[in-house]
């Protein structure tokens, strides 16, 4: 198995989803916690985030598609979904997440359910990059993914 | 570290995502760490036999927040000597004054990272474990 060329590779999709703003030096943070004790650390919290968050989202349309809509509760569920969102470095969730709570403090129903959509779209998208650089890793083994940008 | 008991850190909050990064920040410091999701369940293991050396506790959370969990700390003979450090995502001076104003040792802004983590245990456990040694 060529494990520079996947390397580099995986070098190269962690450098992507830094530039294109998906991720930011929180999730290096993380990274940088992994070790023979816990190599699969950062995996692991992401696959907690991944389980966790859809319920968020079911729940955050439920409260925007109620009559009356449930500002209060919403604002309650959009920090939490912030919150974990921030903790892996997921930084295009987190800023939605932000926008989100804006129409729904000002108690704008469209921009709520705008942002929600927006917000959906970009969950699937982290998930489904996250889970092809996690796959990557997977195939050159713990020893060898010392991905470290600072290297 | 020591050859003595190790240091107990009781770490508190409602996200299961939090949850598994601080106990690994201070498990990768070498401490035992209990992690429980509520204010209500934190008491619960405070007044079980086995002593913690620190809580480290969101503020954000349902029913008892951080504050709350301060308070009835430090209002309670038994505990109110150990050190409690409050994690926030907002950064509100109005909120981290009444926390330090209650007693918090510490308030720190989430995400939490490794080297506010290490920075805290070296300036409040030390002190802890002087104190159990001359015990």
């Amino acid at each position: 198995m060529d494990y520079s060329n996947l390397r580099r590779q995986i070098i190269f999709m962690k450098k992507s989803f830094f530039d294109q703003g998906y991720l930011d030096e929180q999730f290096n943070q993380l990274e940088e916690l992994q070790d023979e004790s816990s190599p699969n650390f950062v995996e692991e919290v992401v696959a907690l985030f991944l389980k966790d968050s859809p319920r968020l989202l079911i729940n955050i349309e439920q409260a925007i598609e109620k009559y009356p809509q449930d500002f209060y509760r919403l604002d309650s569920l959009v920090h939490q979904l912030k919150g974990s969102a921030s903790s892996i470095g997921a930084v295009r969730m987190k800023n939605e997440c932000s926008v989100l709570k804006a129409h729904g403090n000002d108690k704008n129903l469209e921009g709520c359910r705008r942002s929600l959509q927006k917000m959906k779209r970009e969950h699937a998208t982290l998930k489904q990059k996250l889970e092809s650089y996690f796959q990557l890793l997977r195939q050159v083994g713990p020893r060898n993914s010392a991905v470290n940008s600072r290297k | 570290m020591s050859t003595g008991p190790e240091l107990h850190v009781l770490a508190v909050d409602d996200s299961l995502v939090d949850r598994a990064i601080i106990s690994r920040l201070l498990r990768s410091s070498k401490y035992q760490v209990t992690t429980v999701d509520s204010g209500k369940r934190a008491l619960e293991v405070l007044s079980l036999e086995r002593e913690v050396h620190m809580i480290i506790t969101d503020y954000c959370m349902p029913e008892m927040t951080g504050y709350e969990l301060l308070k009835r700390v430090k209002e309670t003979a038994e505990l109110r000597e150990i050190p409690v450090v409050i994690m926030s995502s907002e950064n509100s001076p109005a909120r981290i004054r009444r926390c330090l104003e209650e007693g918090a040792e510490e308030f720190l802004i989430k995400p939490v990272r490794p080297s506010d983590v290490s920075r805290l245990c070296s300036l409040l456990l030390p002190t802890v474990a002087m104190t159990m040694a001359m015990r």
